[in-house]
């Protein structure tokens, strides 16, 4: 997706594209739906087809001038309306501005005695009336299959069904048909085989006491589509997918070079600190002073002007500021400035992919110049362990491609091998700084070295690390005899 | 139901002041449109004869109708008066099954 992000690959899009406006669902579509065609949105009940239905028809009548009808078939107009208010959408304002048409269509079975033939003209008749009233350009569908529930003659419901989506696209109609996923079908009925052009599978998995929403293009005929799940968001702005795999890897590096925070660490990073746009790993045992290197590198961001955000997945932003100040950081005059945004929350509060479909939101949100994750190691408690290697590759590909150096701290066990990383991602960590207690005649010193850093000449010593009132210091070495000793 | 069915059937001499309000929704003059149409003439003839009152309500020229009696399926026959209201949706050709749902005639055990 770095393509879309980036807008280095100019893509010709062999068909025409009505952009959703949902956040992230048209760049994993590569523009939309398509133009004028009927796209079917299946999953379980709960998966989040009808707030997707709805957000498309409310996006295009506020932001692409584009009116949509809303047949519904489950809920009624005042439903529906007080459903989505969470979400921020006033259904009642737009179609009072004739912007959103809504018609709930009831079918009750008990009422009804069927005798002969008969059609769903009366369907068609509705539905072109509103289109008309409005001049709309979006149609949904929501969810047709009741129908069948609601009349017996299942062959003329499919007939007419299928009538109905030709003549939708006769009509021009950008559409969303939304199906409930069938037992071994994406829809009971099997409306994906009158829905040729695109299906979009949402999922709602809860594994481990945590849930997470995913979507899939099953199909997207004449156009190229990411064909892995995305997962998504819904939260009080609507839906948000997370356009994000692996990012590739296109991204444009930088050569400007940013200060550390720490005037002994940018000395040993060929004097003048990280490169932009690089991910940084910062690994050492409980204690060792990571949180401060990372809350170091964050106020040197917004010191210079920039926005950072901090994620902190052990400590509140109260007890952040409060412990930082201990070592004479003031993180609050950033906060106020809103230079510096701290997002805490508990890893295991949602699964992996939930946290990255949030950093991403909050990234996208912000746009800072500079993300800390502190630290990345407790992810591995909110999944399994490849999974969360393979969400920190996706983050950090994601952070390189909008040029965002990102600094992770990691946690090691000291009796651990400490070169080595709990998560495997220091194959794309472009430099690496560690920090170890070093025993020696009965006291422990703090020491930092860098073990890796691509791309510039950097110090290889074993250097003396403490944390003072007024900072982190570095001395020369570890175990000099004078430096360092207190 | 069977019970209200009965009930309506026996009632039927009672029913004979009432006057039976009938709309016959169409979209156009189509074959179905017309044997609905003139299936339920010769039902109302034959067992409302003068005291029923048939509007046809064609869509095509008032789209805005269909919603307030949920019409979905045309022809759609909704009987207003008496209540409860009744819907009977098709062309109307099978005229047991138009007895049944007009509550003119009680549903078989086997249909209900």
């Amino acid at each position: 997706m770095s393509s879309a992000k980036s807008g280095l690959t100019a893509d010709k899009p062999p068909l025409a594209k009505a952009p959703t406006g949902i956040q992230g669902l048209d760049e994993v579509t590569g523009g939309g739906l398509p133009k004028g065609r009927p796209t079917l949105v299946c999953g379980g009940p709960g998966c989040g087809k009808t707030l997707l239905a709805i957000e498309f028809l409310v996006r295009g009548a506020t932001e692409y001038d584009e009116p949509g009808v809303l047949m519904a078939f489950e809920e009624t107009a005042e439903d529906l309306a007080r459903n989505v208010r969470s979400l921020g959408f006033d259904l009642e304002d737009l179609v009072e501005r004739n912007k959103l048409a809504i018609d709930y269509v009831h079918v009750e079975r008990s009422e009804i005695e069927e005798t002969g033939e008969y059609d769903l003209e009366g369907l068609f008749v509705r539905l072109g009336h509103a289109i008309d009233t409005i001049g709309a350009r979006r149609v949904v569908l929501d969810t047709i299959e009741v129908l069948f529930g609601g009349l017996s003659d299942a062959g003329i419901l499919r007939s007419e069904i299928r009538r109905l989506f030709r003549w939708l696209k006769d009509k021009g109609m950008t559409a969303i048909i939304t199906g409930e996923r069938g037992q071994g079908t994406l829809s009971r009925h099997g409306l994906e085989e009158y829905v040729s052009d695109c299906v979009i599978l949402l999922d709602h998995r809860v594994t481990e006491q945590v849930s997470t929403r995913r979507l899939r293009i099953v199909k997207y005929r004449g156009s190229t589509h990411g064909a892995n799940e995305f997962p998504f968001l819904i939260d009080e702005n609507g839906l948000s997918v997370v356009p994000i795999t692996s990012a590739g890897m296109e991204h444009s590096v930088s050569n400007e070079r940013v200060a550390t925070g720490v005037a002994g660490l940018d000395e040993m990073l060929g004097g003048k600190g990280f490169f932009r746009g690089s991910s940084v790993l910062v690994s050492g045992a409980a204690g060792a002073g990571k949180t401060s290197i990372a809350a170091q590198f964050a106020s040197a961001a917004c010191e210079r002007g920039e926005r950072c955000l901090l994620f902190s997945f052990e400590e509140s932003q109260n007890q952040l500021v409060r412990n930082l100040r201990s070592i004479g950081l003031d993180l609050e005059r950033w906060i106020k400035k809103d230079l510096l945004r701290i997002h805490a929350v508990r890893p295991t509060h949602y699964g992996l992919e939930m946290h990255l479909a949030q950093i991403h939101r909050l990234v996208v949100a912000f746009r800072p110049q500079a993300v800390v994750v502190d630290p990345i190691s407790n992810f591995i408690s909110a999944g399994t362990q490849s999974d969360a290697g393979s969400m920190l590759v996706r983050l950090i590909d994601f952070l390189k491609s909008q040029a965002i150096t990102g600094l992770f701290t990691n946690l090691t066990h000291s009796d651990a091998n400490l070169e080595q990383t709990d998560v495997g991602i220091s194959s794309i960590i472009d430099a690496w700084l560690l920090l170890r207690d070093i025993e020696r005649d009965g006291e422990r010193r703090g020491a930092v070295y860098v073990l890796k850093s691509r791309g510039m000449p950097h110090s290889k010593r074993v250097r003396g690390f403490r944390l003072t009132d007024h900072g982190i210091e570095l001395t020369p070495e570890a175990f000099s005899t004078e430096a360092g000793r207190t | 139901m069977n019970d209200q069915a009965m009930n309506d059937q026996e009632s039927q001499p009672n029913a004979a002041d009432e006057l039976w309000e009938l709309r016959l929704y169409v979209a156009g003059q189509t074959a179905k449109s017309l044997a609905a149409f003139a299936n339920l003439k010769t039902v109302c003839e034959e067992h409302l004869a003068g005291k029923y009152n048939i509007e046809v309500v064609d869509l095509l020229v008032n789209p805005q109708l269909a919603r307030g009696d949920q019409i979905v399926a045309i022809p759609t026959l909704v009987r207003k008066l008496p209540e409860p209201m009744r819907k009977i949706i098709g062309d109307l050709s099978n005229t047991e099954r138009v007895l049944v749902g007009l509550q003119l005639r009680p549903k078989k055990t086997s249909q209900a």
